[in-house]
């Protein structure tokens, strides 16, 4: 198992380095470069190729990868001129304040998926089946940005239950709360998806297992029929669920930014999005290393979870 | 559903029940919405608008804009002198200032910041980039005396250099505090200003606090917390729950809903600034200027600003903006829409059906709607016969487009400029030495020496009523010749509740929040 960790982990670092060539790549071949966005409209060729200069523009295009790189294995991320302070300090900021709001949606997600398919799996055909099968559908195809404003306009601004945005109170607050009710709608607008597509795929794996020989060996020993839906068959049926929850890890990250927006939270989505308009190109780099290494071990995490529930697999 | 909405009327149950939701923002509190983040908080480095608001409530200049004008009045400068040659400004200091650090203001600390604006071998040289210190580079070098003066003096008359001293970039920074904190300072600002910087939570809130030693009368709020609102409907939604007093720039959408809702008050400002094409007066159809009139007077700016910037905006006659009140002609009447007049002028040209590659911006600083108004010209072109192929670029890489010039493979190009002084726009983008590639935006490649001419004298010129003269001068002629057409100036708006008092938007787009009150 450590060999199989280690060897995992030292996969990330190719992946990673090639992530941050892509990365530097495309910001090198956009139009319009971070001088340009300083300066804005009034930028000169003068004061441009100062600019340009005192970031180190000037240089060639490896001779900049290889400096940037040279600061990472030394742990130094650069610094964003965008936002004139240190890039691993904004990105660990903001990574953070994403992660409890991808962690918060991921559980809800995970919890109400699982929820929704055992109920249809178990009452496949029936009324309750239908139900979900059709809330599922409609999870799935809502986007999240148009069920964050629904949401907003319902519970904040007709019913005044919840703050419309950001991630504390403006003035006080700050305590978990005052987290807990600002982090409502924006999880649940991010969970809606991961959950409808965990669900789907619940029920079709409890569909499966419960139609198995051991399933009805069970039953036929007298095994009450909710302990064999719990013990037995959702145990089974994990196996294929958990990798997939692994991978919607990876989409409520993604999906993140749409809601970062709408609800102003101060997550890592909403801060790559502006640091491409500003050709930040530190930033983006910074930040995509931190979102992609957070990608690779929710995987990693889920794989695991995996072969414990099922010792087969890498045996 | 039903799982779904039990787990959230959970969730919404225990948000509820431990009492956190939006307690209601104290009195003496004032929260302002904005559109974006800042850039910066120093304001040698900002060029943002939306960074302004911030900076004038925490630095001051030695001069400033005189509420609801574009003319300068005494800031920390008590007084001041303009020799006759119009070369030396000699500035009275005000006494006893301190900055928020609790350093003196004299001086040296108005040598220093302008030291760091312009001379590149300045201790403090390398805490930029200062993208607007061509402002001042016609200052030669600045002299202290003594404590309590100091004198600048000019390479050669220039006109526009009070009104320059009110413009952000001329706010004075606490020399210790950029020496301490470096490229820091920009997020943690100190200067004379009502209040002081308190605090800045990335994507979350600027906080200013009273300053309680300030040399003027103290600021009335006590805290005034900027809010980063970057989606327009969060906008909306937050003025609507609450979460904000002031918000600036509101969409145009959302500004009719709170024009006619109780309990909002709805603020507007025509501000000095100007939409316009650039036109390419060097090659294609438009370097006949019959063809350039011809676009012109087919533009229906009156249902553009109406319709397209839902009364957001004004039609543009001119070159300068009623903001200028001094220098305004309300006599000139430019291009009323006239599609009748556009095909005449375009048959007399031979240019009928002639296509007008048309570079257009997907957003950008003071751009409006630029893709919805692109498109509106388009089809106003249309009409007269002009088929304009449109060519739609993201902010950077167009401004990397177009300031390059319009060159052979560009017909027309959208830009809007926001301006302190009317000098400023002609003589950056329409003189013909203010070419691409030698520090111009003139990307048109318009050359008219009388406009030289004109722009010259006005710049050397003390007397406001004879400038004002000379530019309505340099207007006429740049109507005449239509080197650009004349769209929109921008309505500046806010929203506040019916609560905030003593809120004035000033023409400079600038928002002084000292004297405002809730309730």
């Amino acid at each position: 198992m450590g060999a199989y960790l280690l060897g995992r982990l030292a996969g990330l670092v190719p992946v990673l380095i090639g992530l941050s060539l892509i990365v530097f790549l495309i910001m090198a071949l956009i139009p319009g470069d971070p001088a340009l966005a300083i300066l804005g409209p009034y930028a000169t060729p003068e004061s441009l190729a100062r600019v340009r200069a005192e970031l180190g523009l000037d240089r060639s295009l490896p001779v900049q990868y290889a400096a940037w790189l040279g600061h990472v294995l030394a742990g130094d991320l650069g610094r964003s001129h965008s936002l004139n302070r240190p890039v691993l300090d904004e990105v660990g900021e903001r990574f953070a304040a994403t992660l409890v709001l991808a962690g918060a949606a991921l559980v809800l997600a995970a919890l109400i998926g699982l929820l929704v398919g055992i109920v249809a799996a178990v009452r496949q055909g029936g009324t309750a089946d239908r139900l979900a099968t059709l809330a599922v559908l409609v999870g799935i195809s809502m986007p999240s940005f148009w069920l964050g404003l629904l949401l907003i306009l319902l519970v904040s601004v007709r019913w005044r239950l919840l703050p419309v945005s950001g991630m504390y109170a403006i003035t006080g607050g700050e305590d978990l709360s005052d987290l807990l009710a600002h982090l409502v709608l924006p999880a649940v607008t991010l969970a809606v998806v991961a959950a409808g597509v965990i669900a789907r795929l619940t029920r079709s794996a409890m569909l499966e297992v419960l139609r198995q020989d051991f399933v009805r060996t069970a039953r036929a020993k007298g095994v009450p029929e909710r302990r064999i839906i719990v013990a037995h068959a959702l145990k089974a049926a994990l196996v294929t669920v958990i990798p997939v929850i692994g991978i919607q890890a990876g989409f409520v990250l993604g999906g993140a930014v749409y809601v970062e927006t709408v609800f102003q939270w101060p997550g890592i989505g909403r801060m790559l999005v502006n640091a491409i308009a500003t050709r930040d190109v530190l930033l983006v780099q910074g930040g995509v290393l931190v979102v992609a290494t957070a990608y690779v071990l929710f995987n990693l995490a889920a794989d695991l979870l995996q072969r414990l529930l099922d010792p087969r697999i890498g045996a | 559903m039903i799982p779904l909405r039990s787990a959230f009327a959970g969730l919404l149950t225990a948000a509820w029940l431990t009492g956190a939701v939006a307690a209601p923002v104290p009195d003496d509190v004032l929260v302002v919405g904005q559109t974006a983040e800042p850039a910066s908080l120093d304001p040698a480095v900002s060029t943002a608008t939306n960074d302004a608001r911030i900076l004038v409530n925490l630095y001051e200049g030695l001069v400033r804009y005189r509420s609801g004008t574009l003319e300068v009045e005494p800031a920390l400068a008590e007084s001041w002198t303009v020799s006759e040659d119009g070369r030396r400004y000699t500035f009275r200091l005000r006494e006893g200032v301190r900055f928020h650090d609790g350093t003196p203001f004299d001086a040296e600390a108005v040598r220093f910041h302008f030291g760091r604006l312009l001379d590149r071998d300045h201790p403090a040289a390398r805490t930029g980039p200062f993208p607007l210190a061509f402002l001042f580079r016609v200052v030669e070098r600045v002299e202290a005396p003594d404590p309590r003066t100091v004198r600048f003096v000019l390479r050669e008359p220039h006109a526009p250099f009070l009104s320059n001293l009110a413009y952000p970039t001329g706010l004075i920074v606490s020399p210790k505090a950029v020496m301490e904190r470096g490229g820091a300072f920009a997020r943690a600002p100190v200067g004379t200003g009502p209040f002081r910087f308190a605090g800045w939570q990335s994507s979350r809130k600027v906080t200013l606090e009273r300053n309680p030693d300030y040399w003027g009368e103290a600021a009335k709020p006590r805290l005034v917390i900027f809010r980063p609102l970057t989606d327009p409907n969060t906008r909306a939604t937050e003025m609507l729950a609450g979460g904000v007093d002031v918000m600036a720039e509101m969409p145009p959408d959302a500004l009719a809903l709170f024009r006619d809702r109780p309990g909002f008050a709805v603020r507007e400002q025509v501000g000095p600034h100007l939409w316009f094409l650039i036109l390419n007066t060097q090659a294609g159809p438009l370097r006949d200027p019959r063809v350039r009139q011809a676009v012109n007077y087919a533009i229906d700016k009156q249902a553009l600003a109406a319709h397209v910037l839902q009364g957001t905006a004004v039609p543009a006659h001119g070159l300068i903006a009623p903001a200028f009140a001094w220098a305004y002609d309300p006599s000139q009447r430019g291009y009323p829409h006239d599609p009748q007049r556009a095909r005449r002028l375009l048959r007399e040209a031979g240019a009928e059906g002639a296509t007008l590659r048309f570079l257009v911006a997907e957003g950008g600083s003071g751009m409006l709607d630029p893709v919805a108004m692109g498109t509106a010209i388009q089809a106003d072109l249309a009409a007269v016969g002009l088929t304009a192929r449109i060519a739609t670029y993201e902010w950077n890489a167009y401004l990397a487009r177009v300031n390059r010039g319009l060159g052979e493979d560009a017909d027309m190009a959208e830009m809007a400029w926001m301006t302190n002084d009317p000098d400023m726009l002609p003589s950056l983008a329409l003189r013909s030495d203010a070419r691409p590639g030698q520090g111009g935006f003139n990307a048109g490649g318009y050359a008219n020496p009388d406009l030289d001419r004109l722009l010259a004298e006005a710049r050397r010129t003390g007397d406001q009523a004879r400038r004002a003269d000379l530019y309505r001068q340099a207007e006429a002629l740049v109507v005449a010749d239509a080197p650009i057409a004349f769209v929109a100036h921008w309505k500046q708006s806010a929203v506040t509740t019916a609560a905030v008092r003593g809120l004035t938007l000033e023409p400079s787009f600038f928002l002084r929040l000292s004297g405002v009150t809730k309730r």
